[in-house]
């Protein structure tokens, strides 16, 4: 028996002197469901990061993903997709969830009673801001109430003075709608309707009927691109209710100008997206990754920033342990308050990695132009697009 | 000018999505009242049958677009339809052969088969999904507007727009066209004839010779006809998802219910004013009254008694308000 326990005690010594421990980190977004065309992208950008973390050979941990699919709609889905990656998979720590619905029941189910840490790279609703997370949970896009305010800015200087409003029932779209309402009624607009429409319906006619009868300058459709906001718009057009519509992130996709087809030119909204050179730097990356992805697609640059975020902190505190590592994530994100921190771009993973060991401090930016506000989650900058010719151009970064 | 308005914005918003919405009602409501005539049960299995058909329908569009068959400005899945019929008649004849047959043998109570419809309808409902998956599917091609806002707004100067899709035209036409056909069909032939005869009095038509097996392969097969034909409207008007149609199964039933089942007019008059309650009591009045009304009487509110929420709940109270004060339906039924 003793020599047994000397035995396995000198294994565990032996592991544990092993220069590299495996860590599984669980990428927990809606592979199916409404947000389906853009999670390939987002899961491919987190497992870039790792890669690129990796390959470096300066982390003193293998990381390697674990995808789960949360639906983005199916919260008891996304609960058990969760559960199983903790319990079975043993992730330590999970990038996501994506739709602010199930993320919401994911913190509060299963990664505050386990005591994972979340980096949500696309959770966007404003509740989660007030959310109890026992600081485990960060976001790297920012919160629906800045993109609320950042559409009624744009509505104004378009001159446009009453929207209709309609929003995708669900946790994402209401709060969004709410935050685009409060934006624009503080810039001196006036919201003529505000009402819910139900995802997955053949038929959207009466729906726009209220609308079109409430009347305004243009629709604002704060839904998902794949679901009921594209059946709002289709039915606008083909009524003659609205020909030009607000769109907010969720609306952003190429799947959408495909559907609708040129009718959607003139369009105009905005989506979470950085025009900080880490940006550009990631789209190349992209395109010549193992798995190419297209960086621009929404909330990909996010999903490499939650990865890195996650991995630094875990190489900085020497610790998977998501309690010890998460309370690093903002220093990682925002750097000293004077300003001194080393900035980290897309591909410099391996320098943050040699600083961290120098005992320098870093400020990381990464795609996004990453800088953490009160509880954890992006200041957020945004893409102002135009649809022209049936793709997103953009006029601006705000 | 205020009052031609208010007139073309009731049509567009209210009356013609409305007629197109009841036409496809009437349509799959006839199906469901001449099971009901002539075999005496409730087919719970007709909305997965309007699916099933429209899923052929779709597959045979697909096939169509690849080899290049259009139907020019009209939409390629009327030349698709036939193939649907087919594929679908085939289908509830072997269902019939293979399931209910063996009940009327025993001469089951009604409830019984009503019963087994439902589980038909379980069975219908994975085999759509396994041939043609969840997703929504889009097969309307062709042109896309008989009648364009902007073309209205600029012939006629009128501030609202007025649009006709090519699809519900097409769902109108091909709505009168079956209703003739079959109302032709029931009174003019022998075959039609012996329908409603077996409807009527089971054991007297029997007496009188009437081969009871080929008046209910008839029956089926007319049924699946008008099931194809109003789920290819409604997936052309509107998109195809299979959860969809399952939903279907209810607005269609208040349609044949309210008529009166076992009336093919009632079915009809069910569908119309099954939609067009829908329509009228979930619509936003505010812009009609606003045009009609004089400045000072202009309303604040949207005028909506109901939100569209709550559309389906509009079928469900009409179904049971005629339940409970007109059993029978309006057109005394069975």
């Amino acid at each position: 028996m003793k020599k047994m326990l000397m035995a396995s005690a000198a294994t565990l010594a032996l592991t544990g002197a092993a220069s590299a421990e495996d860590v599984k980190l669980g990428i927990l977004i809606g592979f199916t469901g409404p947000i389906e065309s853009l999670t390939s992208h987002m899961a491919a950008a987190s497992e870039l990061a790792m890669a690129e973390v990796n390959a470096s050979g300066k982390a003193a941990n293998a990381y390697a993903s674990v995808r789960g699919d949360s639906t983005c709609v199916d919260a008891a889905a996304a609960t058990a997709a969760a559960e199983r990656m903790i319990t079975a998979d043993g992730v330590k720590g999970i990038i996501g969830g994506d739709c602010s619905g199930v993320t919401g029941a994911v913190l509060q189910n299963v990664a505050r009673p386990n005591g994972i840490a979340m980096v949500s790279p696309s959770a966007t609703s404003p509740a989660l801001s007030t959310a109890e997370d026992d600081g485990l949970f960060f976001r790297t896009a920012p919160s629906d109430a800045r993109e609320g305010e950042i559409m009624g800015e744009i509505l104004s200087e378009k001159g446009v003075k009453t929207i209709a409003l309609t929003y995708s029932n669900s946790d994402y779209g209401k709060g969004l709608a709410e935050a685009i309402a409060a934006g624009f009624q503080a810039k001196g607009g006036t919201v003529s309707i505000n009402i819910p429409h139900e995802d997955g319906k053949a038929d959207y006619s009466a729906e726009v009927a209220s609308l079109a009868a409430a009347g305004g300058d243009l629709l604002v459709v704060a839904g998902y691109l794949d679901q009921g906001g594209k059946g709002i718009i289709q039915a606008s057009l083909d009524s003659g209710a609205f020909a030009t519509f607000g769109l907010p992130g969720g609306m952003v996709g190429d799947s959408l100008p495909a559907a609708i087809g040129p009718a959607l030119d003139g369009s105009y909204g905005q989506v979470a997206q950085s025009d900080s050179p880490g940006a550009a730097i990631l789209t190349e990356m992209g395109k010549t990754a193992a798995t190419a992805f297209d960086a621009t697609s929404p909330y990909s640059m996010e999903s490499y920033d939650a990865a890195a975020l996650i991995m630094l902190a875990m190489e900085a505190t020497k610790s998977t342990d998501s309690k010890v590592y998460s309370a690093k994530i903002m220093e990682i994100a925002n750097g000293p308050a004077d300003g001194s921190g080393v900035k980290i771009l897309p591909g410099e993973l391996g320098k943050a990695l040699e600083l961290i060991a120098a005992g320098t401090a870093i400020d990381y930016d990464g795609a996004s132009g990453v800088t953490l506000v009160g509880p954890g989650e992006s200041a957020g900058r945004y893409k102002q697009f135009e649809i022209k010719g049936g793709k997103y151009e953009t006029v601006t970064f705000r | 000018m205020d009052f031609l308005n208010a007139l073309v914005a009731l049509l567009n918003f209210v009356v013609i999505p409305g007629v197109a919405y009841g036409s496809q009602l009437a349509l799959g409501a006839l199906g469901v009242t001449l099971i009901f005539g002539v075999l005496r049960f409730s087919n719970f299995a007709h909305g997965d049958t309007m699916a099933f058909g429209t899923a052929i329908v779709i597959m045979f569009t697909w096939l169509f677009q690849s080899w290049g068959i259009s139907f020019g400005p009209l939409p390629t899945a009327l030349l698709a339809l036939p193939f649907g019929i087919a594929a679908t008649a085939a289908l509830v004849l072997a269902t019939d052969a293979g399931i209910y047959k063996f009940y009327r043998r025993q001469k089951a109570a009604p409830i019984i088969l009503v019963i087994v419809s439902a589980g038909v309808m379980f069975v219908m409902n994975g085999l759509v999904r396994l041939i043609i998956g969840v997703e929504e599917r889009n097969f309307t091609d062709g042109a896309r507007f008989l009648l364009d806002g902007n073309t209205f707004k600029a012939a006629t100067g009128l501030a609202e727009p007025l649009v006709i899709k090519t699809t519900v035209a097409v769902t109108v036409v091909v709505a009168v066209i079956c209703v003739a056909a079959l109302f032709w069909f029931l009174q003019k032939t022998r075959t039609g004839k012996s329908m409603r005869a077996f409807s009527d009095n089971e054991d007297l038509a029997l007496l009188s010779g009437i081969n009871p097996d080929r008046v209910v392969q008839v029956t089926w097969i007319i049924a699946a006809a008008l099931a194809v034909i109003a789920g290819t409207l409604y997936g052309l008007d509107k998109s195809f998802r299979p959860f969809v149609y399952f939903q279907l199964l209810l607005p269609v039933f208040a349609a044949a219910v309210v008529g009166g089942l076992g009336s093919p007019l009632g079915a009809i008059a069910g569908g119309y004013i099954v939609a067009l309650s829908e329509v009228v009591l979930t619509y936003a009045w505010k812009k009609v009254a606003t045009y009609v009304l004089p400045d000072s009487l202009a309303p604040d509110g949207l005028m909506q008694l109901l939100s569209t929420d709550y559309k389906v709940a509009v079928s469900f109270s009409i179904l049971i308000i005629v339940l409970l004060f007109m059993p029978t339906g309006i057109f005394k039924g069975k």
